[in-house]
C-alpha cells in the first residue's frame, strides 16, 4: 500500500494547516526518490511538525528528523518508542508508531517484527525501536538485552540524554557517574553503563555510540543499523541527545555540548559484526548505501 | 513451516478446510476422546488459524504452552517462541495482535501478577487475543496450587473473562472467545479462565470435531483501531496519545475511551448468549429456595451438594455463571427469581465472586447472598462442607 496511505483525505485538504500538507509533500518518501534521499534533502523537507511539546533547541528534534531522514523505507517502517521525552514527537510525525507501556518497547517490536514477517513474507518492512535511556537501559534493559539475545530483526536507538528527563530530571544508569541529579542528590554512585559493549555482547551485528553533533554520521549509522536488521540481525545505535534543561544549557547550546562530548562520553565507537561487514559491502555494491 | 500466503479462500495455510464457528461448535460431527485440559487446548487451538502465540513457563499452565509450541511445530501456528517473562511475553503478544495477527497466551497465578500492567494496556489498545489462565494461588507463601484469587485482580481490567468448568467446556470457550472477541463492535482481549489442576491436568472425555476443518482467520482491516502493519492508514489513537495534547482534550477522550471499552465488553453479551448457550447455566430444582452461585470447579462442587441435598429432601439449584465479565446481571436475576438464600462457593479466601453478585445485584433482588464456603491454597471443597454451610443456614 505504502504511500497512498499517509495521503490526507482529498475531503480534508483543504481545511488542512500547511503544515499536515507539507508533511505528506515534503517529507522524503522511498518512492518520490529521483536520487538517493536523505540527510541532503532535510533543509527542504518536512517530517515533524514543529508543534511538538520538546523544549526549545532540544536536540532529539534534531536527531529524530536525521532518523526519518535516513530510513530506507519510511512509508513501510513501523516505529515503537516508549513513555518519555522521546514520545512527544511521535504525534507529529506521519508514520506508523506505537506507544504502549514505559520499559517495554522491545518486547512489543519484537511481537511486531515476527508477525509482519509472517503476514508479508514477501515484503520488507522495517521495525525501529526508539526510546530513552531509562527506557532502554534500566527499566527495559531485560528487554532490549532479550531482544538481541533472541536475534530480533529490528534495530534499537536509545536516545541517550543521561537522565530521566520526562519525570523531571533524575538520575539513570545512564549518567556519568557523580552526576547530581534528583535522587542522586550527592551525585550518582556507579559509572555510566556501557550500553553499547553490551549490546555488541548480547548478540548485536552492529553497534555504534555516538553524539548527534554531526548529520550525515548519524544518518549513516542509521541507514546501516536498518540494513543489517533487515538480513542479519539486532542493531543497537546510542546517540547523544542531550537534555539541555536538566544541564543547565540555553536553547542555541545543544550542539556545543554534542560536540565537546564527541571527545568525551560519546567518543565514536562502533561494532560491526562480520557478517554485517559482508552484508554492508554487497548493500554498498547494490547502491543501498 | 507453513506461509500464511499459502492460504486459499477455502483452505488455511495447514490446508484445513474453513468453516464459521457456527459450524464447528454446532453443526460438525464430533467423536469422543479422552483428554487434560491443556492436550484439549492444543486441539483448540489447532482448529483455531492461529498466527502466533508467545508462551513462558509456569505451573500448571506449562503444558498447554509446550503443546501450542507443537502446533507451530507441525505447521498450524505461524509465530511461536518463548519470552523472557510473563511482563516481556504480554507485551510481545500485544506486538503480535497489533501487527494483525490472532493471538493466543496462557499463564498462571504469579504470572499474571507479573504481567499486570500489559492487561489494561490490551483493552485500551483494543488487541483481541486470548490469554488462557490456568489459575493458581500467588505468593506468598509459594504455591502451585489451585486457588482462583488472580481472577480478581482482572476483574476491572477491561478484558472480557469467561469461565469453563471442565475440559469440554474449555474446548468449546476457547473457539468461541476468538470470534467474539474478533468482533469488530467488541474487539477487546478475552481471558478465558479454568481452574489449574482441576481442569488443565484432569483427563475427561470430550467430543470433538474433526481436525481437518478450522474457523475462519481473523481480519485485522475489521479492526476498530488499524493493524499496525503499514497497510492502512494509522490509528489517531495511536499516533497522538492524548496526553501530549491539552488537559482538557486528554481528559475527555481517556475518559470517554474507558467507558468505550466496557461499552464494548456489555456489546459482546448477544454473542457470548450465541455461542455459549447462554451467560448462566442452571441445574437442578427450578422452584428451589436455596441457590448456588459459581463458576468454574466451584460449579461442579456445588452440583454434587444439590444433588445430595435432594437425597435430604432440601431442593436446590446451582447457577453456574459463564461469564464474569460481561457479568450476566439480567441472567442471574432471571434464575434468583423465588430464590430467598444464595451461597456462593469459591476457592479464594477473599469471595471476590460473592463480593462481585452483592454489588452487581444491590437493591435488585430479594434474594440473600451469602459468601462461602469458601477454601484457599489449593483445597478441595468436598459437598459436605458445602452442605454443611446450608444446614446451618437451614437449621439455624
Ligand atoms: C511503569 C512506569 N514507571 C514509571 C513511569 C514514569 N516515567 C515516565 S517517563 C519517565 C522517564 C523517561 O526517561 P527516559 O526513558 O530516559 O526518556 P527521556 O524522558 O529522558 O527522553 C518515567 C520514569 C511510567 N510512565 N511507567
Ligand atoms: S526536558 Fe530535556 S530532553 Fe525533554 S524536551 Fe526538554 S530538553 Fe529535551
Ligand atoms: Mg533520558
Amino acid at each position: 500500500m505504502a504511500l497512498d496511505i499517509y495521503k490526507i483525505n482529498p475531503e480534508f485538504r483543504d481545511i488542512m494547516p500547511q503544515e499536515i500538507i507539507d508533511l505528506e509533500e515534503k517529507a522524503t518518501w522511498s518512492v518520490k526518490m529521483e536520487k538517493a534521499r536523505g540527510i541532503k534533502e532535510l533543509p527542504q523537507s518536512k517530517e515533524l511538525l514543529e508543534e511538538h511539546s520538546l523544549c526549545a533547541g532540544c536536540p532529539e528534534a534534531a536527531a529524530l528528523r536525521y532518523v526519518l531522514s535516513a530510513l530506507p523505507v519510511p512509508e513501510e517502517t513501523v516505529i515503537v518508542n516508549s513513555t518519555g521525552c522521546t514520545s512527544l514527537m511521535f504525534p507529529h510525525i506521519a508514520l506508523h508508531t506505537v506507544h504502549s507501556l514505559f520499559g517495554n518497547q522491545n518486547a512489543v517490536a519484537s511481537g511486531i517484527k515476527r508477525v509482519l514477517e509472517w503476514r508479508f513474507p514477501d515484503k520488507q518492512k522495517d521495525v525501529v525501536v526508539l526510546a530513552g535511556d531509562g527506557a532502554t537501559v534500566d527499566i527495559g534493559l531485560d528487554y532490549t538485552l532479550q531482544s538481541f539475545f533472541r536475534q530480533e530483526k529490528i534495530t534499537t536507538i536509545c536516545f541517550d540524554n543521561e537522565v530521566y528527563a520526562n519525570t523531571g530530571g533524575q538520575e539513570s544508569g545512564m549518567t556519568a557517574k557523580g552526576q547530581v541529579f534528583k535522587m542522586a542528590p550527592t551525585g550518582k554512585k556507579f559509572e555510566k553503563v556501557p550500553m553499547w559493549e553490551l549490546a555488541k555482547t548480547s548478540g548485536c551485528h552492529y553497534s555504534v555510540n555516538l553524539t548527534a553533533s554531526a548529520p550525515k554520521q548519524v544518518a549513516k549509522v542509521v541507514r546501516e543499523a536498518i540494513l543489517i536488521a533487515r538480513e542479519i540481525g539486532p542493531t543497537y545505535i546510542n546517540l547523544y541527545t542531550p537534555c539541555i534543561l536538566e544541564i543547565g544549557l540555553s536553547a542555541n547550546e545543544g550542539l556545543g555540548e554534542m560536540k565537546d562530548q564527541d571527545k568525551g562520553r560519546f567518543e565514536f565507537y562502533k561494532h560491526v559484526s562480520p557478517e554485517a561487514e559482508a552484508y554492508l559491502a554487497k548493500c554498498k555494491e547494490e547502491g543501498l548505501l | 513451516m507453513s506461509k500464511r500466503t499459502d492460504m486459499t479462500d477455502t483452505h488455511n495455510w495447514s490446508g484445513q478446510k474453513l468453516v464459521s464457528t457456527d459450524y464447528m461448535l454446532f453443526e460438525a460431527p464430533r467423536t469422543k476422546h479422552f483428554m487434560t485440559g491443556s492436550e484439549v487446548l492444543k486441539e483448540a487451538v489447532k482448529r483455531c488459524t492461529v498466527d502466533a502465540s508467545v508462551s513462558y513457563p509456569i505451573t500448571p499452565q506449562s503444558e498447554a504452552a509446550h503443546l501450542i509450541g507443537e502446533l507451530w511445530a507441525e505447521g498450524y501456528v505461524g509465530v511461536y517462541f518463548r519470552g523472557e517473562n510473563e511482563f516481556g511475553v504480554m507485551s510481545e503478544v500485544a506486538g503480535c495482535s497489533m501487527a494483525g495477527a490472532r493471538t493466543i497466551t496462557t499463564t498462571s497465578g504469579p504470572g499474571t501478577l507479573r504481567a499486570m500492567e500489559n492487561f489494561a494496556m490490551w483493552s485500551g489498545t483494543r488487541a483481541p487475543m486470548q490469554l488462557v489462565l490456568m489459575a493458581r494461588g500467588i505468593n506468598s507463601p509459594l504455591t502451585i496450587q489451585p486457588d482462583n484469587l488472580e481472577v480478581f485482580y482482572l476483574l476491572e481490567s477491561g478484558m472480557m473473562i469467561w469461565y469453563a468448568e471442565n475440559v469440554q467446556e474449555l474446548f468449546d470457550m476457547s473457539i468461541a472467545a476468538f470470534t467474539v472477541a474478533e468482533k469488530p463492535d467488541v474487539h477487546v482481549p478475552i481471558v478465558t479462565v479454568v481452574d489449574g489442576f482441576f481442569v488443565s491436568h484432569t483427563r475427561e472425555a470430550v467430543e470433538l470435531p474433526d481436525d481437518d476443518i478450522a474457523i475462519e482467520p481473523y481480519d485485522p482491516y475489521a479492526s476498530p483501531l488499524p493493524p499496525i502493519d503499514s497497510e492502512m492508514p494509522p490509528g489517531r489513537f495511536l499516533r497522538d496519545p492524548f496526553v501530549m495534547k491539552s488537559n482538557y482534550i486528554s481528559y475527555a477522550a481517556h475518559a470517554s475511551w474507558q467507558f468505550e471499552i466496557r461499552s464494548a465488553v456489555e456489546r459482546s453479551v448477544p454473542y457470548a448468549k450465541h455461542f455459549l448457550n447462554g451467560l448462566v447455566h442452571v441445574s437442578g430444582d427450578e422452584d428451589a429456595e436455596l441457590a448456588f452461585v459459581a463458576c468454574g470447579t466451584a460449579s461442579q462442587q456445588a452440583k454434587e451438594a444439590q444433588r445430595e441435598l435432594t437425597k435430604l429432601g432440601i431442593k436446590s439449584k446451582v447457577i453456574k455463571l459463564r461469564t464474569i465479565r460481561p457479568f450476566p446481571e439480567a441472567e442471574l436475576l432471571e434464575a434468583l427469581q423465588g430464590v430467598k438464600h444464595a451461597f456462593v462457593p469459591e476457592f479464594n479466601v477473599v469471595g471476590w465472586l460473592a463480593n462481585d453478585v452483592k454489588a452487581k445485584l444491590y437493591g435488585k433482588c430479594d434474594t440473600e447472598i451469602i459468601g462461602g464456603p469458601r477454601v484457599g491454597g489449593g483445597m478441595s471443597m468436598p459437598a459436605e462442607a458445602i452442605i454443611a454451610e446450608v444446614m446451618e443456614k437451614v437449621n439455624g
